[in-house]
């Protein structure tokens, strides 16, 4: 800006002062009345908030609105000449921060206390020696194998346990209503079910090392799922039978996508007891396992 | 991935027709999730054609010549009953309904196969011809509200669907056969109903005597006049209350807009058709179609065109009435085939007091339930809860174990039916808290509403899931 706009700038608000004949001094800045009330604030991941369409003058809002009860892909969110609008950004901005979340908070300790699991440790000494070191998050460390011999029932017929994997939210939100679901199922079977626990730092591969030192037949982790822009919650529980380090990952059988907006924790519970009968009926699991 | 094979059989008015489906189902999950079946095709694979309905006085069916039509039919087809696992007999008609229907039964019955049911009521005719004409599919597909206008000989089925889920269903008694007349066009028959519209319009119909067309025109032009009021085009006359169809509801739009409609139906066909002749087939099932399609209906709602008309209740019957349970349920096998189970609905409050632990509410419900219905079984049906705790459905399953110990007869099994996904799990809970005094049957993923019955087939697909069948009424 130069000095002639200045001074253009300064001219207009004098003529304009002269005209109207008061000038209004900056005042002293008025006290806040009340404190902002978080009511005012929309959560903008509310599930009302998302169905809102943000296309403007839409031909047939009604159809839009049809057609964003349909999927949970972002669409109906209009734009701000070529990129999104604020809105849309910001909510992508605040889902990624819950995914980002998920992967980097450590596990409520009440959930483990509700659940009564006792917690052990890979070869990990923090998220970021996990998140880049996946060889190490598959490793019980020296004391969580002394602990496990320690606490834990041997050769069970099947072993279950906690992992956080990519998403402690996961563990969070379904823990507490899949585990006795798939504990009293089993028992109710006449299995033997091993003496459940919390992994922390661990990764799907840790089963290997679990079944190794427990003597387990089958094991099962239970485990949160990578995170997307959709749900931080998804959790899945990976079943091998007779796992040892080093065996292939086609003997692995998986039950994915557990969480509310998936299959409850409940129903999959129930679902992984059979699944887990299963094998030790067929004495296989993975691609070996004719469902 | 498996088959079944389905009968429809539509015993009508005027016409029966047969078809025979084939249903498809597959786990559509991949390998990594939960199995979860669905129906990935219905084909029509045999259309008997449009046969006159064996009658012996003007109302009433002659069961012996349906029964052989049905077996002449099934060997054309080249079935024999034994081949057929599924489907449903549907008897419309504007009158006589209970007497057909018993007579229909008493000739059909052990002959379509194990688990053919026996369907019936205007309210879930109309659903099935929606769903047989395509328009069903229509508002599913585009997503959006279409009705859908079964007008046969005796009655008109409506039906209005909103992105493939049914918002409302009604029935009139407006049809192209409730006038009929001579070759010389002296009036045969009026049904009650045609009087009626005939009476508003100052019309007088006389067996015997002559029937002028523009008076006839008159009754067909008032009759095209309260179907667009039935939709609420025009405001609507106490004569549409007048000539509802007994034992039908309502049509409540729910505010809804209509998006699109559909015909179906023999009248359909008369809507588009030449006819040099507008009385061809002795009734007047042509001037009929003929005021529909110059009228304010078919001038308001852009029509779309069906995939079947004239048999459209057939296909419907043959094809839709069988669902598939949800694929994560707990069952004692031996308990299959059920039917005609009459199911108990537990609004949300009343589920929600079992949630809490309370018992004797349901007791005493049950208890009132069998007695108004004079069974000895019944099947529970609930909405359940989105992703419960453990706790809660431990509470529940208690719950109900502990009201139908009170309440039903020693022996009789634990029957329940959810909406939401976890009869899996409430299933194993129930069948803990029974301890084996009772069998158990906990599906889930089937809508069932008050007063409805429910038919249970065999387990298909390895046992994962369980043929259903949701009727509303039967007969006596």
């Amino acid at each position: 800006m130069n000095q002639e706009m200045i001074a253009a700038i300064v001219a207009e608000i004098v003529r304009q002062l002269q005209r109207t004949g008061n000038v209004e001094l900056p005042s002293q800045p008025e006290p806040p009345s009340e404190p902002p009330r978080e009511k005012e604030f929309e959560d903008i991941t509310s599930p009302a908030c998302r169905a809102q369409p943000l296309v403007d003058h839409p031909e047939d809002p009604e159809a839009l609105a049809r057609m964003m009860k349909r999927t949970t892909a972002r669409i109906g969110v209009g734009r701000a000449g070529p990129r999104l609008k604020t809105r849309t950004l910001l909510t992508l901005r605040a889902d990624h921060a819950q995914a980002r979340d998920a992967v980097f908070a450590d596990v409520n300790p009440a959930v483990l206390e509700e659940t009564h699991l006792f917690s052990i440790q890979t070869l990990c000494q923090d998220k970021n020696t996990y998140v880049t070191r996946p060889d190490l998050g598959r490793q019980l460390s020296p004391k969580a194998v002394e602990t496990l011999r320690a606490n834990c029932v041997k050769n069970p017929d099947v072993q279950i346990y906690a992992a956080d994997g990519l998403s402690t939210t996961a563990i969070e939100a379904n823990l507490s209503k899949i585990l006795p679901v798939i504990t009293q199922s089993l028992e109710k079977m006449g299995l033997t079910v091993g003496t459940p626990f919390y992994l922390r730092f661990g990764r799907v591969g840790s089963e290997e090392h679990v079944a190794e030192v427990l003597g387990a037949k089958v094991v099962c982790v239970l485990i949160g799922e990578r995170p997307g822009l959709a749900t931080a919650e998804s959790m899945s529980a990976y079943i091998a039978y007779n796992a040892y380090v080093g065996m292939p990952e086609s003997k692995r059988t998986v039950v994915s996508n557990i969480h509310k907006n998936g299959t409850a924790a409940v129903e999959a519970g129930a679902y992984v007891a059979e699944v887990i009968a299963k094998i030790l009926e067929q004495k296989a699991s993975g691609v070996d396992l004719v469902k | 991935m498996a088959d079944i094979l389905s009968v429809g059989i539509d015993i009508g008015t005027s016409t029966t027709q047969l078809v025979f489906s084939r249903i498809t189902m597959e786990n559509t999950t991949g390998y990594f999730s939960v199995p979860r079946v669905s129906i990935v095709e219905k084909a029509v694979i045999y259309k008997s054609p449009v046969l006159l309905t064996p009658l012996t006085t003007p109302v009433l069916i002659d069961g012996q010549a349906i029964r052989d039509i049905v077996a002449d039919q099934y060997r054309q087809a080249g079935f024999t009953p034994q081949d057929v696992d599924t489907g449903a007999v549907i008897i419309t008609g504007e009158s006589a309904r209970k007497e057909n229907a018993a007579a229909v039964l008493e000739q059909l019955s052990g002959f379509a196969g194990e688990f053919v049911v026996s369907t019936a009521g205007p309210d879930l005719e109309s659903i099935i011809a929606g769903k047989g004409s395509g328009a069903f599919q229509y508002s599913l597909d585009n997503a959006c509200a279409t009705v859908n206008l079964d007008i046969g000989g005796g009655t008109t089925n409506l039906v209005l669907f909103d992105s493939g889920s049914v918002v409302s269903k009604g029935c009139l008694d407006i049809g192209g056969r409730l006038i009929r007349l001579r070759p010389d066009r002296t009036v045969e028959r009026v049904s009650p109903a045609a009087q009626a519209v005939a009476q508003a319009v100052g019309v007088t119909l006389t067996p015997g005597q002559p029937a002028a067309l523009e008076e006839l025109t008159k009754i067909t032009d008032k009759m095209a006049e309260l179907l667009a009021q039935a939709l609420y085009l025009l405001p609507q006359e106490p004569l549409l209350r007048a000539i509802q169809t007994p034992e039908s509801t309502w049509l409540d739009l729910e505010g809804r807009k209509i998006h699109r409609i559909c015909f179906s139906g023999g009248v359909a066909d008369c809507m588009a058709g030449d006819f040099p002749d507008p009385i061809p087939y002795g009734d007047i099932g042509v001037l009929l179609g003929r005021s529909i399609a110059s009228g304010l209906l078919a001038k308001t709602i852009p029509a779309i065109q069906g995939t079947e008309t004239i048999r459209a209740t057939v296909v419907g019957a043959g094809t839709y009435t069988t669902t598939i349970s949800g694929s994560t349920i707990t069952y004692a096998r031996e308990l299959f085939p059920l039917k005609n189970i009459p199911a108990l609905k537990l609004s949300p409050p009343e589920q929600d007091r079992c949630f809490a632990g309370e018992s004797a509410p349901l007791a005493e419900q049950i208890r009132w339930f069998l007695d108004q219905s004079s069974a000895d079984r019944l099947i529970l049906a609930l909405p359940g809860r989105a992703d419960p705790s453990y706790g809660e459905l431990q509470h529940l399953a208690s719950s109900l174990a502990q009201a139908l110990d009170q309440a039903l007869p020693p022996g009789a099994p634990a029957l329940v039916v959810l909406e939401q996904d976890i009869a899996k799990a409430l299933g194993l809970l129930l069948e803990d808290a029974l301890a084996g005094r009772r069998k158990v049957a906990c599906i889930d993923g089937i809508q069932v509403e008050q007063g409805d019955y429910v038919d249970l087939g065999r387990p298909v697909m390895n046992g994962l899931v369980i043929p259903v069948v949701v009727k509303t009424l039967l007969f006596g």
